[in-house]
C-alpha cells in the first residue's frame, strides 16, 4: 500500500484550487448587469413616486383647455390620442415601405452588387443621423417642398405648415432602417430550401415570396414594427418643427391638422411654466403616461407578434 | 440527339416496366461553369421513360449540378453559364422560347434536406395545385388524398391533416414532399439524395416508394448509396471531377462495368 500511494497517480481530478479569475469574471458581468437595472429601477421607481399622487383618472381624460400648468385643472388626454395617432400613422408608412426595401436588398439584388453596397450603407448611415436633423429634413423636405409644391397657387398654405401627417412622415424616414434591418434578417434566416421548393412547384419568384417567404419573416417584420415604435413614441426632436402644438383646442380631425404631443408637453412643462416648482408634480405624472403609452404600445405589438408565432406553430 | 444510341436505353430485364424505356431526356454535350470553374465537362447522355437512372459519383463530381439542369435550378445562381443541349421530350429546355414555370411543372424535384412549407400537411400538397389553378375543394381533397396514399403517408397523416407538417418525422416529412411534387402531375422526378438523411427504415420505406413510383414517373436519382443505386435503379451514371466515366445498365456498372474508374468507385476502393 505504501509503495502504491508514493508513486504519482496516473489519474488525477483533485482540484488545483480556488479558480480566481473565474470566480471575479462572473461577478464582474453581473454587476454590470445589476447597475443597468439599477438605472433603470431608479428611472422608474422616480417618476411613480413623483408623479403617482397626480396620475389620476381624471388628469389621464381631462384637457389642456384651463390651464396646463395648474394641477388642479391639467390634463394630458389630447397628448395621449396625438402621440398614439402619430406612432401609428408612421407605422402605417414605415412597414410597407421598409418591408419592400428589405424584400428588394435580399430577394433581388445581387448582393456583391454595388448599388446593393450602397443602399444598405445608405440605410446604415440613416441609423446614425441625429434626431433633430430629421426634424430638420421633415421641415425642409416634407413641409416647405412637397407640401409648398402640393400648394403651389393656393392663397393659404394647407399642405406646407406643420402637420400629424409630416410628422409622421419623418419620424417613419427616421425608424426605415430599424425595420429595413429586422426584415432584411429575418428573410436571411429562412432556409434556402424552402424558396427551391416553391419553385421547383413551378411557382413564380412573386408568388414565392409572397405565399412563402413573407408568412414566414412575419415575425422578424413585426419585430421591426415594435423596435419603430418604441424608438418614435418618444421622441420630440422630429416632431418639433413638423406637426407638434404647443396648445390645440380640438384633437387633429385631419391628417394636416397639428396635434399636442406627450413627449412635447414634457417640454413645454419644463420650460415653459411660470411656476416651476408647482408645475413639477405634472410633469412627473405626464412622464409616467408617456413611459405607460409608449410601454402599451409595444405591449401591443409584442402580443400580436406572440400569437402571430403562435398560429404558425401550429400550422395554420 | 446526337448522344443517343439505342444500347443506352436496354432495359434492365430484371425488371421490366411496359411501355418503358423510350428516350425521354437527351444530354448533348452539356458543360456548365460557375464563374470561372467547369463543374460539368461535355455530358452527353440518354434517359429513357418510366425509368429509374441513377447518378452515382464521390462528392463534387458534379451529378447534383447535372440534375439541376434538368428543371434549370441552376438559373437561381447568378454566375452559372450553361452550354450544349439538354431536350426533353424533344424540345431544347434552354431554348429562348421556354417558360421555365412550366417546366418546373412537368419535372418535379425532392430535395436531399426535406423541406416541407411551415403549413399543415394539407396545404403543403396543395400549394403547387392552386398555384395552377385547382380551386374546387373536392379536387383539392381527392389529389391530396390520392398523392399521400402514392407517397405511403396517407394512412399515417389522414387524421391529422390541418397539423403542421414541421411536426412529421424527418422520412415522414421527406414523404410529403415526394407527395408535394406529385400533386401537380409531373412527367419526371428529379430526387437529389432523398434518403441520405434519413434512418434505415424511413430510407427503406422511400426506396420502396421509388420502385412503385417508376410505373408512372420517369425518375432521376442522385445517391452516395451505391446499394440503394443497385436496389431501385434500371440504369446508372457514374460521375467523376465534372465527366460522365460511364453510363449503362445498373447491372452492367456494378457487375461488369467497362471502366477501371467505375469499378475502382463501386467496389468501394476509390483513391
Amino acid at each position: 500500500m505504501t509503495t502504491a500511494s508514493a508513486k504519482p497517480a496516473r489519474l488525477d481530478f483533485r482540484s488545483r484550487g480556488f479558480d480566481f479569475a473565474s470566480f471575479a469574471f462572473t461577478g464582474v458581468t453581473g454587476l454590470a448587469t445589476l447597475f443597468i437595472l439599477a438605472i433603470l429601477a431608479i428611472i422608474l421607481a422616480n417618476v411613480a413616486w413623483h408623479g403617482w399622487s397626480t396620475f389620476s383618472w381624471r388628469f389621464l381624460t381631462g384637457s389642456a383647455d384651463q390651464d396646463m400648468f395648474d394641477v388642479n385643472k391639467a390634463g394630458v388626454l389630447p397628448m395621449i390620442i396625438g402621440t398614439a395617432l402619430r406612432v401609428l400613422m408612421m407605422t402605417l408608412f414605415v412597414v410597407p415601405i421598409g418591408v419592400t426595401t428589405a424584400v428588394y436588398l435580399t430577394e433581388y439584388a445581387h448582393s456583391t452588387a454595388l448599388t446593393t453596397r450602397v443602399i444598405r450603407g445608405a440605410v446604415n448611415n440613416l441609423a446614425g443621423v441625429p434626431s433633430i436633423v430629421f426634424g430638420l429634413f421633415g421641415l425642409g423636405f416634407f413641409i416647405s417642398f412637397l407640401g409648398g409644391a402640393m400648394d403651389a397657387g393656393a392663397a393659404e398654405p394647407h399642405w406646407g405648415k406643420p402637420a400629424i401627417l409630416w410628422a409622421s412622415l419623418t419620424l417613419a424616414v427616421m425608424t426605415l432602417p430599424l425595420v429595413i434591418v429586422a426584415t432584411e434578417e429575418s428573410l436571411r434566416a429562412i432556409t434556402p430550401g424552402l424558396r427551391e421548393a416553391s419553385l421547383a412547384l413551378g411557382a413564380t419568384k412573386l408568388e414565392t415570396i409572397l405565399k412563402i417567404v413573407l408568412p414566414e419573416a412575419l415575425p422578424g417584420i413585426l419585430t421591426g414594427g415594435i423596435l419603430a415604435v418604441g424608438r418614435a413614441g418618444g421622441e420630440v426632436a422630429p416632431i418639433l418643427f413638423t406637426g407638434a402644438a404647443y396648445y390645440m383646442r380640438d384633437l387633429p380631425k385631419a391628417a394636416t391638422d397639428q396635434f399636442m404631443d406627450l413627449g412635447y408637453h414634457v417640454f413645454i412643462l419644463s420650460t415653459q411654466s411660470p411656476d416651476i416648482e408647482k408645475t413639477r408634480p405634472i410633469l412627473f405624472a405626464t412622464v409616467l403616461a408617456l413611459l405607460l403609452l409608449t410601454l402599451s404600445l409595444n405591449l401591443v405589438a409584442v402580443i400580436v407578434r406572440a400569437r402571430v408565432r403562435k398560429k404558425m406553430r401550429a400550422g395554420h | 440527339m446526337a448522344a443517343f444510341s439505342p444500347s443506352q436505353v436496354t432495359l434492365n430485364a430484371s425488371k421490366p416496366a411496359e411501355g418503358a424505356g423510350a428516350p425521354l431526356i437527351q444530354t448533348d454535350g452539356v458543360n456548365l461553369h460557375y464563374g470561372t470553374s467547369q463543374a460539368l465537362k461535355s455530358i452527353s447522355v440518354t434517359l429513357g421513360e418510366r425509368h429509374v437512372t441513377a447518378f452515382i459519383g464521390p462528392s463534387g463530381c458534379g451529378k447534383s449540378t447535372f440534375l439541376r439542369c434538368f428543371n434549370r435550378m441552376n438559373d437561381l445562381i447568378d454566375s452559372v453559364r450553361i452550354t450544349g443541349s439538354i431536350k426533353i421530350g424533344g424540345q431544347d429546355i434552354y431554348s429562348p422560347d421556354v417558360d421555365v414555370i412550366e417546366l418546373r411543372k412537368r419535372i418535379g424535384m425532392v430535395f436531399q434536406r426535406s423541406n416541407p412549407f411551415p403549413k399543415s400537411i394539407y396545404d403543403n400538397i396543395t400549394y403547387g395545385l392552386k398555384l395552377h389553378g385547382t380551386k374546387a375543394k373536392s379536387d383539392l381533397d381527392a389529389a391530396v388524398e390520392q398523392s399521400l396514399r402514392s407517397a405511403a403517408l396517407w394512412d399515417e397523416v389522414k387524421d391529422r391533416l390541418n397539423t403542421s407538417a414541421l411536426g412529421l418525422s424527418g422520412g415522414q416529412q421527406q414523404r410529403l414532399c415526394i407527395a408535394r411534387a406529385i400533386a401537380i402531375k409531373p412527367e419526371i422526378l428529379l430526387m437529389d439524395e432523398p434518403a441520405s438523411a434519413l434512418d434505415p427504415i424511413a430510407t427503406a420505406k422511400i426506396e420502396e416508394l421509388i420502385l412503385e413510383l417508376k410505373r408512372e414517373f420517369t425518375i432521376v436519382i442522385v445517391t452516395h448509396n451505391m446499394q440503394q443505386a443497385a436496389r431501385i435503379s434500371d440504369h446508372t451514371a457514374f460521375f467523376y471531377l465534372g465527366e460522365l466515366i460511364e453510363f449503362d445498365t445498373t447491372a452492367k456498372i456494378f457487375t461488369n462495368p467497362s471502366k477501371k474508374q467505375t469499378e475502382d468507385y463501386v467496389t468501394g476502393r476509390f483513391g
